[in-house]
């Protein structure tokens, strides 16, 4: 999968080629080989490297490439890689064999609660959300008030987070993330929990930025989520690629093999 | 891999790395602050618990151990109080270390920010720590009238010495600690062995022929390296030598430990 050359410098776009991501597993060193298991589930593999240390295969020889304006549903069954693709996608985990290449500022959106002081005013923690996403101080003061009116919080941001209930700080989250136009916004599904309100404005404010140049990548169980605000879906199995391409092919495919086992 | 060749090498990822953290210092120096009000929100004296507590340690050390080493107050008490601000910035740091990759978990799995960050931040609020501690030393030194005169200034490149040295074993231990479990109780029942065999509550000087014992001792020159400016006098030719030569070490191992195996501290967590 060679680099699109008509993608010009500067625009976001990610590029793996052939990843594979294994992690070990030094709790189980004491396990038997004839204890080992084999998985026929969906699941990563459980395997032995080099040097007999267990070790779960989470990723093998994936490949993707995504361009501008390209929207990535990830789906599969539990444990199939679908996280720890995100987290290769944000340089979190650095894969062992194969190549990641991203180019673009990236917003994880997986954890809320992430870097959150609960004694902290809204602001402040707005603050500190943002330099976690490595936005320079001077622009996010310059950004506080459009954060502050997507979140709808009102008074609320003067007050200790520790008062709000979890769909405020969704809001807040959501609101952070994807003000400072992210190149690649990667997002667990887990995390739009938010009510019908929240939902429609949340999938207006993707739509706006994607048209904007950037890439979405969301892992997620929700094939009707998926077709809404995807383009593009990758169906993982045992951490490998079972199919890639259009996000109605690929679903359609997907809920016949579910539906058929 | 076909791409190998442009790929960065390792060396190259630790420095870019050092780079990434060091221009994030906005986030670095809001988080440590954060962690040292944290822990004393809501009560009244705040941080200034920390050095509320240091100060009565002192002083009721500097007393007992004036009678039992029959050394006047005036003059151990100032030296205790040096020797226990900088064991317990030292100290901090060895207890703490472990924990500074395996605490930041939630960041390290859901953010891909440089490591050193957490090292930066780490030192910086133990920094901060010193700092509220130091004017303890400024009162008792006002108190007993026995000013140092200008050769104090040489204690900030040897604090300097010592914050460098700091980052560099938070490094070190914090990966050794995400991946061996073990390493931060080791360090803290050696920490323990340490402050009790090295000079801090007694002069170097009461071993007699076995003055050895303290200038063997790595942590007795990293003490008197700030320790002994701040009371007058410059540290000695061999202090320097010694904390240089430490440094060097401590960078060496570092590096080596750092550009090898930076990519797979996420994956211990």
């Amino acid at each position: 999968m060679k680099p699109d050359a008509s993608v010009q410098d500067g625009e976001p776009r990610v590029t793996l080629d052939a990843v594979a991501v294994s992690f070990p597993v030094y709790q189980g060193g004491s396990r038997s080989l004839k204890k080992r298991v084999l998985f026929r589930g969906s699941a990563g593999r459980i395997g032995r490297d080099a040097n007999q240390r267990i070790i779960v295969e989470a990723l093998r020889d994936v490949s993707l490439s995504l361009r501008t304006g390209d929207r990535l549903a990830l789906i599969g069954a539990n444990g199939a890689g679908k996280t720890t693709l995100l987290r290769v996608i944000a340089g979190i985990y650095e894969p062992a064999h194969g190549v990641v290449v991203t180019r673009g500022r990236i917003s994880p959106m997986f954890d809320v609660n992430l870097g959150i002081d609960p004694e902290l005013s809204g602001f402040d923690n707005i603050r500190t959300r943002a330099l976690l996403l490595g936005i320079a101080p001077r622009a996010i003061e310059g950004h506080i008030p459009e954060i502050a009116e997507f979140t709808e919080l009102g008074d609320y941001l003067d007050m200790p987070v520790r008062t709000y209930s979890s769909g405020m700080m969704l809001r807040l989250c959501f609101a952070v993330a994807t003000c400072f136009e992210p190149g690649i916004l990667l997002m667990d599904e887990w995390i739009l929990a938010g009510d019908a309100h929240f939902m429609a404005r949340a999938q207006l404010r993707i739509q706006g930025f994607v048209e904007r140049a950037s890439v979405l990548v969301l892992a997620s169980h929700n094939l009707d989520l998926c077709s809404r605000w995807c383009t593009k879906a990758l169906w993982l199995e045992q951490g490998q690629v079972r199919a890639l391409g259009p996000v109605e092919e690929v679903l359609g495919e997907y809920s016949r093999v579910s539906s058929a086992e | 891999m076909f791409e190998s060749d442009n790929r960065p090498g390792r060396l190259q990822l630790a420095a870019i790395d050092l780079a990434g953290a060091t221009a994030l210092w906005p986030l670095w120096v809001r988080l440590g602050w954060h962690d040292i009000l944290y822990r004393y929100r809501r009560s009244l004296l705040g941080p200034f618990w920390f050095t509320a507590n240091t100060a009565v340690t002192i002083v009721a050390l500097g007393i007992v151990y004036s009678q039992v080493l029959k050394i006047p107050v005036a003059e151990l008490m100032p030296y205790v109080c040096v020797g226990l601000l900088v064991w317990g910035f030292i100290s901090a740091i060895l207890q703490g270390a472990g924990e500074v990759f395996s605490g930041a978990e939630s960041y390290i799995k859901q953010v891909r920010l440089p490591y050193l960050l957490y090292v930066f931040r780490f030192i910086w609020s133990k920094i901060i720590i010193f700092a509220h501690d130091f004017p303890i030393f400024v009162a008792l030194i006002v108190y007993f009238g026995n000013w140092p005169g200008s050769v104090a200034l040489l204690a900030i490149p040897g604090f300097l010495l010592l914050a460098l040295n700091g980052a560099l074993v938070t490094v070190t231990l914090g990966m050794a600690s995400a991946r061996f479990r073990d390493v931060p109780r080791i360090v803290t029942s050696l920490a323990q062995i340490v402050f009790l065999i090295t000079p801090i509550l007694w002069t170097p000087d009461m071993l007699g022929s076995r003055i050895y014992l303290a200038y063997g001792n790595p942590f007795f020159h990293l003490i008197e390296i700030v320790r002994s400016p701040l009371l007058g006098n410059p540290p000695s030719i061999k202090t320097v030598w010694v904390v240089l030569f430490i440094t060097a070490l401590n960078l060496i191992v570092t590096l080596v430990i750092f550009s090898r195996y930076r990519a797979r501290i996420a994956y211990w967590l």
